[in-house]
């Protein structure tokens, strides 16, 4: 494999006062009036989900209506309503709010165990990096998709937490590997020596002076990361190995569309989910490509 | 050369071993075993004759007795039996291994087709508006999930268009073997591996737009202009040769990829293939079936990573581990 190029983050402005990291996000971001719009929209997005699924209790999703089966939307039901007369437009939300928590606690994880392994293998090196290395590579090589598949289907008393679980036990690799190659070029300044030789221990080298070189690095790749998270889950769940039952999600109402009929003539059902994903998942990117631009000072545009 | 590949491909066996292990220990979580099938089918077999033929069968040997069993069966090209189906495996593989493998390769036909003509226009003519578009779709292709693409793409030419078939490999109508039924087999996978493809192209028209901007500042394209070489062919001759070679080496990656992909894809078009197979067969429980997909789609994609290695180790040798 190749080493990754160092990127030219520690070449930042170095002559006049450098601008604190906050300052420079802030003006990536008001030069870049899309990533702004994007950044504005998804947290009106997520706001908008987590108050107002507050108001909805579980007998609001689950009351049946079969004499209002699939009926288009009107002022009542917004969004219509799906096969069982449940309201659509109250499922698009809790599963838009079941789908981003699930997507935020993944992240959370996989980068909890990603940045200590990874800073741990960069840090040290030798046997311990080889030793995680391997694991690594190991587990890059897998088809990560169906051995979630299989593990979903074959977990006792499945539940949420068992999910996001398996989920983190696979997608923590390209985290910890990024984070190890940045950690081993970082490893080689002079900083680092410096403390060395004033007797830091190794543990507060790697907390308090290695990784807040790395936070911004860090913080793109969770951006990036929680898309993807998003697009997997709610995938997983339009397959029916996602979520469990009973716990709405994005992808839920998404595999409505199975049915043809559903797919060409009950487009209220599937459709807006899925176009909700696609307006999260662009927002999430162009805030994330901004931060990126911000992180790297030759990319950067203001 | 010889050294790394070898190398390479010593690593592949712990790799291929470990894999199968834990398929094995997983298989041996899974509820029901190759007696399952038998006993749906015939309810009155009594407790006993059941326990005579797990012995005569090894199911009660130790695992690690099963495992070397299963795994030297597996090498004979032997797959065992479907325990819901109750038929042998690889006659369930065979024509949808043959659907997966047309699928893919249109995909990456596809994929390759877009993705190198974006990426030469994108790098020649940096910052021009149709660099924007082509960096616009890219972002745009890396952002969206396949699943929903996928599905919108159904839904807008399958659907609403009606220009491309909803579901299946091939018209039932139509006889095996004749012009149309190759037509009508061509027809069923453009929506598919078109919409797989344009979702797969996001790493080449990044490395090839890249690429030739960074090789159009090196000295032997400047020695080229100064000696008077048309502009037309100092692109030909001397950029795009130089970017285009390192391409080859994603070709396993994108395989892996499109493997990936295949089962929702596979789902979504309703085309039997493998990525088909491993879904309904994990809703029906029919473990034995699952066991040989993962089993291949981990072969597979290891030996795509390794063939990646290969080639940008032959292109690059500056990343030979020797």
């Amino acid at each position: 494999m190749a080493a990754p190029a160092v990127n030219g983050n520690d070449k930042e402005i170095k002559f006049e006062k450098s601008p604190s990291g906050w300052s420079i996000i802030f003006r990536e971001l008001m030069k870049d009036k899309l990533a702004l719009f994007s950044l504005i929209l998804f947290f009106a997005i997520v706001i908008y989900v987590f108050v107002y699924s507050m108001n909805i209790g579980p007998d609001q999703i689950d009351r049946i209506d079969l004499k209002n089966k699939y009926s288009p939307p009107n002022s009542i039901h917004w969004l219509g309503t799906d096969y069982g007369g449940r309201d659509v437009f109250n499922q698009l939300i809790v599963g838009a709010r079941n789908s981003l928590t699930i997507a935020i606690a993944i992240t959370l994880i996989t980068s909890a165990i990603g940045i200590t392994l990874g800073l741990i293998a960069g840090y040290f090196g030798g046997l311990v990096d080889n030793i995680i290395m391997r694991i690594i590579d190991f587990i890059l090589t897998l088809p990560t998709l169906m051995i979630i598949i299989v593990f979903v289907t074959l977990v006792p008393k499945f539940n949420v937490l068992n999910f996001i679980l398996i989920m983190s036990a696979f997608y923590w690799v390209g985290k910890a590997r990024l984070i190890r190659s940045k950690t081993l070029a970082e490893r080689e300044l002079e900083y680092v020596a410096a403390s060395k030789t004033l007797g830091t221990p190794n543990r507060k080298i790697m907390l308090f002076q290695v990784l807040p070189n790395l936070s911004s690095i860090i913080i793109v790749n969770m951006t990036l990361n929680l898309a993807g998270n998003i697009g997997i889950e709610t995938g997983l769940s339009y397959l029916g190995f996602g979520l469990p039952e009973g716990t709405p999600s994005l992808g839920t109402l998404i595999s409505y569309s199975r049915n043809p009929v559903v797919m060409e003539e009950k487009i209220w059902v599937w459709l807006p989910a899925a176009l909700l994903i696609l307006v999260m998942m662009l927002c999430i990117n162009f805030v994330g490509q901004a931060l990126k631009r911000a992180a790297d000072a030759r990319q950067r545009l203001g | 050369m010889l050294k790394f590949i070898v190398r390479r491909l010593l690593i592949m066996i712990p790799q291929l071993l470990l894999l199968s292990i834990i398929i094995f220990l997983l298989a041996k979580a899974m509820p029901g075993d190759a007696l399952t099938g038998q006993m749906v089918a015939n309810p009155n077999l009594d407790p006993e004759t059941m326990e005579e033929l797990r012995e005569k069968l090894g199911l009660n040997d130790p695992w690690h007795e099963q495992y070397i069993r299963w795994i030297g069966n597996l090498l004979q090209g032997d797959f065992g039996i479907s325990y819901v189906h109750n038929v042998k495996i690889s006659d369930l593989l065979g024509n949808r291994m043959a659907n997966t493998f047309l699928l893919g390769l249109l995909t990456l036909i596809f994929a390759y087709l877009i993705a190198i003509p974006l990426g030469i226009i994108a790098g020649r003519y940096p910052d021009s508006w149709m660099d924007k578009l082509i960096v616009g779709y890219n972002f745009v292709s890396y952002a969206i999930p396949l699943f929903v693409f996928a599905l919108l793409m159904l839904f807008l030419f399958g659907y609403t268009l009606n220009w491309f078939p909803t579901g299946g490999s091939v018209d039932v109508q139509v006889e095996r073997g004749t012009w149309d039924w190759y037509l009508s087999k061509l027809h069923h996978l453009i929506l598919p591996s078109i919409s797989a493809a344009l979702l797969s192209t996001v790493g080449t028209i990044q490395y090839l737009r890249s690429e030739i901007i960074d090789t159009k500042l090196k000295d032997f394209v400047k020695t080229a202009k100064a000696k008077g070489t048309p502009e037309r062919k100092v692109y030909t001759r001397h950029i795009f040769r130089n970017s285009l070679l390192p391409v080859a080496a994603f070709l396993g990656y994108d395989i892996v990829f499109i493997l990936g992909g295949s089962i929702f894809i596979e789902q979504i078009f309703n085309y039997p293939g493998l990525g088909q197979l491993f879904v309904s067969s994990i809703s029906q429980r029919d473990f034995s079936v699952v066991n040989i997909l993962v089993m291949l789609f981990g072969f597979l994609s290891i030996l795509g990573t390794l063939l990646s290695d290969i080639i940008l180790s032959i292109v690059d040798p500056r990343i030979r581990i020797d």
